[in-house]
């Protein structure tokens, strides 16, 4: 490529990412403008800078406790998942059963079942057993994913089965072969299971917001948009609450976003 | 003997997954079909109308109409994901300074939660108080009402969605391109292709198949548009941006008629596995495989 070339690219490059960059900042400095009001105009310079919209928004909502929620919730779905996930996966790549395709098809079939045909449902199964708006009406309905299970399942197909008789020769039963010889060598598919899991959960809306009604029991998504239902004037502080719910899960993807970026990118490749 | 030991080794096995499974997918499908007969308001006994639902939300105005904003919402925002995402995918392929950082960038908003973006798109396209409009009068240019308007209300969500994609499709095309072989394309220059033939001609036959995995996933998705709409304009100006499940939310919990929320569910159900197996069989016409 021609030198001009590249440096056009590069600008057109850079000028996408300012895009991507601007609506966060513009969120930041809006949380911090006092009443959020913008009457000088837009800029991304605020002369006096306030941290009212954020006492006002730990006032109204409880902030702390919300993100315990979200925390809890989107790791006990993902653990559940991985575990889940695996173990289904080993019997469908390695034990011999005769229901087998039965089984098998039935999975498939649950992943073709859009949440919206089963929200209503679901919500009433949860309301006649008198589990809505509890931590466990969140979780339960995640601790299995139809689509990890084939993902977990292609990746034990991949690995030698020589290695599960070596271990049986040694006197391991189906246990041990699962946790000590399979599991660590199927990492990355664990990850990118992980992953898919634990940003489907953390971001979750339609479900907490049929299934909560307790304010100390809403995850993030849910309680940002009680907020803005509750002050539809105040944008710094439906912006504080924003800044506030983004900066977990950009800590995350700060550490991990090589396999993030990774373990979608292989999802697509299947 | 070996047969039976497996098959008491596969309940164990399946039983962490299989129960969760049954008891909030297969349960709830079934009473989903059930409740999709009956009319309900989710509090007195139940009355069997048998396909009454159905045929109710087919001679119905509103059904058309928010089937037919959820089919706008997808003609908007796949081809902008997907030229968008292309376009971004092909500049980090070339080998440009900081493309790691760059790749990190776009992709951040992925990860955000469809409320925030929903709100932080809702506030920069506020029509009086909004950047975005304040930008666009500073350079005398209209300023739409984008969420208020009803002719700009679905425009403000398919912007936001795409904003929030544009990293995703990016990703996806761009670990397509990585495994196209680069003799292919050194092969071709010796023989004197142009650059644009070697982008028809190898990258995009190629590219086929990251492109299926794009336009199913996001059709899929798109048709199950909720979130965002729910966010931004709650469905209004007076129904303009109401999508399918949005109406499948409000049929249930702000009208109490659950049997016809379940029958749209129906609904969409069919149209989106109809439009998946339209696909499934016309890629074989389109799908490059190796």
């Amino acid at each position: 490529m021609t030198k001009p070339r590249r440096i056009v690219l590069f600008v057109i490059v850079a000028l996408v990412a300012l895009a991507m960059v601007f609506p966060f900042a513009w969120t930041f400095v809006t949380s911090i403008t006092p009443d959020g009001s913008l009457a000088d105009g837009p800029s991304l310079y605020v002369p006096n800078p306030t941290m009212a919209a954020y006492v006002e928004l730990f006032n109204r909502l409880p902030m702390g406790q919300i993100i315990l929620n979200s925390v809890v919730v989107s790791f006990a779905a993902t653990a559940l998942q991985l575990i889940t996930g695996s173990m289904a996966g080993y019997a469908f790549a390695r034990l011999q059963f005769r229901a087998k395709p039965v089984v098998f098809a039935v999975y498939l079939a649950t992943l073709m079942i859009p949440l919206q045909v089963l929200v209503v449902p679901l919500f009433i199964q949860f309301r006649d057993w008198n589990l809505q708006d509890t931590l466990f009406s969140l979780i339960a309905p995640s601790a299995a994913s139809a689509f990890g299970v084939f993902l977990l399942r292609q990746a034990i197909e991949a690995v030698p089965k020589e290695l599960d008789e070596a271990a049986t020769i040694d006197g391991a039963g189906h246990l041990r072969i699962f946790a000590m010889v399979i599991l660590p060598l199927i990492k990355p598919a664990l990850a990118t299971v992980g992953i898919l899991a634990f940003m489907a959960s953390w971001n979750s809306f339609l479900w907490p917001l049929v299934v909560i009604r307790s304010p100390e029991l809403q995850t993030l998504p849910l309680g940002l948009a009680t907020l803005q239902g509750l002050y539809t004037t105040r944008w710094d502080v439906v912006m504080a609450g924003s800044v506030v719910s983004i900066i977990p899960i950009a800590l995350v993807y700060l550490f991990a976003q090589r396999y993030i970026i990774a373990g979608v990118s292989h999802t697509g490749l299947k | 003997m070996m047969k039976r030991r497996h098959a008491a080794w596969a309940v164990l096995f399946l039983a962490p997954s299989a129960i969760p499974l049954v008891l909030f997918t297969l349960m709830p499908m079934i009473s989903s079909i059930r409740i999709s007969l009956e009319q309900w308001n989710l509090i007195s006994d139940p009355k069997w109308v048998g396909l009454g639902n159905y045929a109710k939300l087919l001679a119905s105005p509103t059904t058309l109409s928010v089937f037919g904003n959820t089919l706008g919402y997808v003609a908007g925002y796949l081809p902008l994901v997907y030229i968008g995402g292309l376009a971004l995918a092909l500049a980090l392929n070339a080998k440009l300074p900081a493309r790691g950082f760059f790749r990190a960038v776009y992709f951040l908003p992925v990860v955000t939660s469809w409320v925030v973006v929903a709100l932080m798109w809702k506030w920069l396209l506020n029509p009086s108080t909004g950047v975005v409009n304040a930008v666009l009068g500073a350079v005398g240019l209209p300023q739409p009402g984008w969420w208020t308007d009803p002719n700009w209300a679905l425009a403000s969500v398919i912007l936001a969605s795409a904003w929030k994609d544009l990293g995703f499709v990016m990703v996806i095309l761009l670990a397509g391109l990585q495994s196209i072989p680069n003799d292919l394309y050194e092969a071709a220059r010796i023989d004197g292709a142009s650059a644009w033939r070697l982008f028809t001609n190898i990258t995009l036959p190629l590219l086929t198949p990251s492109t299926f995995f794009v336009v199913v996933i996001s059709l899929i998705n798109g048709f199950q548009v909720f979130d965002q709409v729910y966010v931004m304009t709650g469905g209004g100006p007076q129904g303009a941006s109401q999508v399918v499940v949005g109406q499948i939310y409000d049929l249930t919990f702000r009208y109490g008629r659950a049997g016809e929320a379940a029958a749209l569910s129906w609904l969409l159900f069919a149209v989106i596995l109809a439009i998946t197996i339209i696909q499934m069989w016309g890629q074989r016409r389109w799908v490059h495989h190796d």
